[in-house]
């Protein structure tokens, strides 16, 4: 180690000696440069070719034209979009329900997190965090497997607990008033556990001293938890739902194409924007219209992800994305 | 601490040890049915509904469905997505991740933003859609599921934290040895990274592991497609167990569409939940680096 603090001064030395041009630069370092290439590469053709390719929602795409050939319509195909019904609806459906899941998700994990913190038993712990962290890891295929017990006129598991006690049994899959309900319950089971977890980190990163001292004060379980837990998790609760609602407007697809499917009589509780485009795409064959909505959700997305990032660079600066 | 528990703080802590059970326990119960309705008859579950116990115990399913060519297909397909991906993915991740986290690597902070800008806008699937189909012609390959997934930002930005993380010396004393920038990732920075590296590999073995959508969007040809795709073609149609069931000609023969449907996530979700209670631990640990800000 010795060794290595005069030759890092010479080696700064011959450096500003140096002009700092580019091409010295990659020179220097070509091996480092020649490494990050082939993410380059694969972020320029699936991420930034897609972008550019956002000039077909001002074109009348045609695929055997393709990019290049299509003519431009100018603001037609966005047009179309915003004098239809659906686009409230779906932009309605996609932030109503993001709200939910967001809302409830944070409460349950919280929860979860707060009751795991209390708890003293170590083996308890490490295994039923084992349990509630595992639907985390299904796909939302398998999770629709999971439904399909659930939610059946015949057979399924949520008429059965209906008929038990007496009521007559309801057939979900044409009913769009209980789907949201359905839709956060399904979202807690996979989600709240797995969300817990940083929460835990941060409860556990509190310093014990302050929580003995409130207990020689005579603070009770609860008091403890409602003056010092809570206050402490505020910043963590609080960042990340900053950075939940930055994609608010970005539907969950997996899950809602995997579970609904394309059952139109659900669609005015559950179509949002992305299962409204992946339609628009694969069932209308509307290419230019689809992305035209597509472009518009990237756009708010994007306003969205800013302004938030604004409030967070604010509010706690260290927590905010860039 | 040698205070005496009240009883009010006794029962918060009973009450919460009842909370996390009854949650848990509403966490494996979709589980444990779902593993005995795959173990029912069919007409079991058609009399008297879905079951936490099974009424009429079965192994016609698993054996229907395992005298089958197309689960061990769609294994095979998910098998070499996930070892196949996974191993790519981390090879152009830790790449990318290493040199920008050197702060002697002057245009890192271009390639950081030129990365980092993709998670803020997005072109939007259809413009991917009409690429992959028309211009890169990855239609039912199998490198559709494999290749526009091999980085995510995310996870490169979580690795390249990591790297941050360790002490700089460590790489420049090798550098005076002589080494070059390739060799120091693989011989140094990455021996030492192993428990980020344990973690970030678990996220992309999930993600290919559970892939589906692309399948749904560019595989047309059934012996590509993975697991979970299959599981979702095996729910959206009663096709499937008719195909497993087409040799039995029995009368009154109820066709095992719901059981085979169950025994069919349970061998898709069956890798998960063995391994899972091994590896949890690399999870959490991968979640907690990122918040080692960087």
């Amino acid at each position: 180690m010795d060794s290595a603090i005069p030759y890092q001064r010479q080696s700064q030395k011959i450096n500003t000696k140096k002009k700092n041009s580019f091409f010295q630069e990659i020179r220097k370092n070509h091996l480092l440069y020649l490494l990050t290439l082939p993410g380059i590469l694969l972020i320029f053709v699936f991420a930034y070719l897609p972008i550019f390719g956002i000039v077909i929602a001002f074109q009348d795409f045609r695929p055997i034209e393709g990019v290049f050939g299509s003519p431009f319509v100018g603001f037609e195909n966005f047009r179309f979009f915003f004098e239809s019904t659906e686009i409230y609806r779906v932009v309605f459906n996609t932030v109503y329900l993001n709200l939910l899941f967001i809302l409830c998700v944070m409460v349950v994990s919280v929860s979860i997190a707060i009751a795991f913190s209390e708890i003293n038993s170590k083996k308890f712990k490490v295994f039923m965090q084992t349990i509630v962290t595992l639907p985390h890891f299904l796909s939302w295929t398998v999770v629709a497997m999971i439904v399909s017990i659930f939610l059946p006129y015949q057979g399924g598991m949520v008429n059965q607990i209906l008929n038990m006690f007496g009521n007559e049994s309801i057939t979900f899959y044409n009913e769009a008033k209980y789907w949201p309900f359905f839709l956060v319950v399904i979202k807690i089971w996979h989600a709240a556990g797995f969300g817990s977890i940083v929460y835990l980190a941060t409860i556990s990163g509190i310093n014990p001293e302050i929580f003995e001292s409130a207990s020689i004060d005579g603070a009770s379980r609860w008091r403890k938890i409602w003056h010092i837990t809570l206050p402490m998790l505020k910043p963590t609760i609080i960042l990340l739902m900053l950075l939940a609602l930055g994609g608010i407007f970005y539907g969950d697809f997996g899950m809602i194409y995997a579970i609904v499917g394309p059952n139109a009589l659900l669609y005015p509780t559950t179509d949002v924007i992305d299962t409204y485009v992946y339609r628009a795409l694969m069932e209308l064959g509307n290419m230019s219209m689809s992305s035209a909505v597509g472009l518009f959700q990237s756009f708010v997305g994007f306003i969205l992800v800013l302004t938030v990032n604004q409030i967070t660079r604010k509010y706690s600066p260290d927590s905010a994305l860039y | 601490m040698n205070i005496k528990e009240s009883a009010g703080d006794r029962l918060l802590l009973i009450i919460m040890y009842v909370a996390i059970t009854v949650f848990a326990i509403a966490c494996l119960l979709p589980f444990v049915t779902v593993l005995s309705s795959s173990l029912s008859t069919e007409t079991a579950i058609m009399t008297y509904g879905f079951k936490v116990f099974p009424k009429e115990f079965s192994l016609e399913a698993f054996r229907l469905l395992l005298q089958d060519e197309t689960i061990y297909r769609s294994y095979g397909v998910t098998i070499f997505i996930t070892v196949v991906g996974t191993t790519l993915a981390m090879l152009v991740t830790c790449a990318m991740a290493y040199p920008l986290s050197l702060r002697s690597l002057k245009y890192r902070n271009y390639i950081t933003f030129y990365v980092f800008f993709t998670m803020l806008f997005h072109g939007g699937l259809v413009t991917s859609y009409i690429l992959i189909t028309k211009y890169l012609g990855m239609t039912d390959t199998i490198w559709v599921l494999i290749i526009p997934s091999l980085l995510n930002p995310f996870n490169m930005f979580l690795m390249r934290n990591f790297f941050k993380s360790i002490d700089e010396s460590l790489a420049e004393s090798a550098k005076i040895d002589g080494a070059n920038d390739i060799y120091i990732m693989f011989r140094i920075m990455i021996p030492v990274s192993l428990p980020a590296m344990a973690a970030i590999s678990l996220f992309y073995a999930i993600a290919f592991w559970n892939k589906w959508f692309e399948a749904m969007l560019y595989i047309r040809n059934e012996n590509l497609f993975p697991l979970q795709y299959l599981i979702k073609r095996i729910l959206d149609s009663a096709d499937f167990s008719r195909q497993l069931a087409q040799d039995i000609t029995l009368a009154e023969y109820a066709t095992p569409t719901l059981t085979t449907r169950m025994a069919a996530t349970i061998v898709t979700i069956g890798p998960i939940i063995f391994l899972y209670p091994f590896l949890q631990k690399y999870f959490v640990k991968g979640l907690l680096i990122g918040s080692v800000k960087g």
